[in-house]
Order: C-alpha cells, then sequence, then structure tokens
C-alpha cells in the first residue's frame, strides 16, 4: 500500500520535494506518516504542535486512518491574505 | 461572461469582474462591499521586495466554499466572490480580491471583513517574503476549519 503526500511552505523546502510516494503499513494513520517523515527530516520535528494535515482534499485529524492511494497532505500554519 | 466567484491561480486580479458577477445575480442584496488586499513594501522592520505565494489550490478553493457558505448562514441573502493570487507578485501588486452583496451595507462591510479574516485562518496559502537581506516563509495560523473560536474571532472583529 502507498499514498501521496503533499508538503507546502517550508516543509517543501524542508523535504525538497512537494510531493513524495511512501509506502504505508495496515492501520497508519495521518500522525503514523507524519511520524515516518519526521524520522527522515527532523526539521519537521518542530512543526509537531502547529500542522494541519489534509487527506483527499479535506481538512483532516493527525488520527485518520488512510488508505491505499490517498492524498495526505502537511500544511504548516498558512498566511494567505 | 462573468468569471467564477471563487478563484485561485497566478493570473493578476481585477475587483471589476467580480463586482460585475455579484451584482448580475442580485435581487435581494442592496450592498456591495469589495477589499482588494496588496504587498506592502515593509512588514515588522523589513523592507519587502516581493513576495511568492504557495498554495494547495483544490483545497483552497473548498476553503473558500466554506467561508462561503458560512457567510449565506450569518447574513441574510449574502454573496461572496473571493480570488487569491498565487506565484510572484511585485510591490502594490493585489494578492486577494473580496466582493460581498448582502441586503443592507452594515452587513455587507461585517460579511466582507470575515472574508478575510477567515481566509487568513483556513486558506491553505502561504507566503514566501523576500526582503533586504534574506527570506522567510510567514506562518500564521494553523489551519483548522472547525475551530470554533477562531470563527468566534473573525465573526467578532468583523462586527465590531
Amino acid at each position: 500500500m502507498r499514498v501521496t503526500v503533499r508538503l507546502f511552505a517550508r516543509l517543501r523546502d524542508i523535504a525538497g520535494a512537494g510531493e513524495l510516494e511512501r509506502p504505508i503499513a495496515p492501520g497508519a494513520t495521518i500522525a503514523s506518516v507524519w511520524r515516518d517523515l519526521a524520522r527522515e527530516y527532523p526539521d519537521f520535528a518542530q512543526y509537531e504542535r502547529s500542522i494541519s494535515s489534509a487527506v483527499n482534499l479535506d481538512y483532516a485529524r493527525m488520527d485518520r486512518a488512510i488508505a491505499d492511494g490517498d492524498e495526505i497532505a502537511f500544511l504548516p500554519p498558512v498566511s494567505g491574505g | 461572461m462573468n468569471p467564477p466567484l471563487l478563484g485561485i491561480g497566478p493570473a493578476p486580479l481585477a475587483l471589476a469582474p467580480l463586482v460585475q458577477a455579484i451584482a448580475a445575480g442580485a435581487r435581494d442584496q442592496g450592498a456591495v462591499v469589495s477589499f482588494l488586499g496588496l504587498v506592502r513594501d515593509h512588514n515588522v522592520g523589513r523592507r519587502v521586495q516581493h513576495i511568492v505565494y504557495d498554495a494547495y489550490e483544490p483545497l483552497a478553493i473548498k476553503a473558500f466554499e466554506r467561508i462561503a457558505a458560512e457567510i449565506a448562514g450569518r447574513w441574510p441573502a449574502a454573496r461572496l466572490a473571493l480570488h487569491h493570487r498565487t506565484g510572484r507578485l511585485e510591490i502594490g501588486e493585489a494578492s486577494v480580491a473580496i466582493v460581498v452583496a448582502t441586503a443592507h451595507r452594515a452587513e455587507a462591510y461585517a460579511a466582507c471583513r470575515y472574508a478575510i479574516e477567515r481566509v487568513k485562518q483556513i486558506a491553505p496559502v502561504w507566503k514566501h517574503e523576500y526582503f533586504e537581506g534574506g527570506d522567510v516563509w510567514i506562518e500564521g495560523a494553523t489551519a483548522d476549519p472547525d475551530d470554533q473560536a477562531a470563527r468566534a474571532d473573525a465573526e467578532r472583529v468583523a462586527c465590531a
């Protein structure tokens, strides 16, 4: 099972890519995908308490279960306007 | 042909077509208020040179739809047009254009203010500010459309 991860703003800069493909295990949640990324990119840790997330173009909580093919987005604090 | 009421992308913004689009369908509406946000040449003591806007565009459109629904539920006969620009913007260029129509003028001013406050709270859009001496991603609110306290804040500011 695989998901697409979308990263924006500074998270994209840290990872060096705006879109990643990552394998997921059964029972994976948004939070477990985030933890894996934070191991890969230690600078993500500072966003632990301030990110938002979305699954398939809907804002979603970190404990939300995810499935094969989902698009998971991690959003640092926003600054539009 | 009138533009779609909600939009996001790299094209320069213009208020007039949005005003026309909102006014075109007006029956119960007696007031239209517009807002244009511009790139300013200074920010917290920094001399800003330009800003590059990043966005998760399809989710931004859904956030704008949500703001439109919130406004329609809060102010009688309210209609919203809202466009946000992405990419590189120079000083003085418009980053966001908002047009609101409601039955009466006080509601139109309030709903327009509410719309920009909600954009700043929940739209997945980011400013990358380039200033004299460096650049920085601006990070404001943790986006959570279901945060009722944030929504109440926006309403309080709008109706003050």
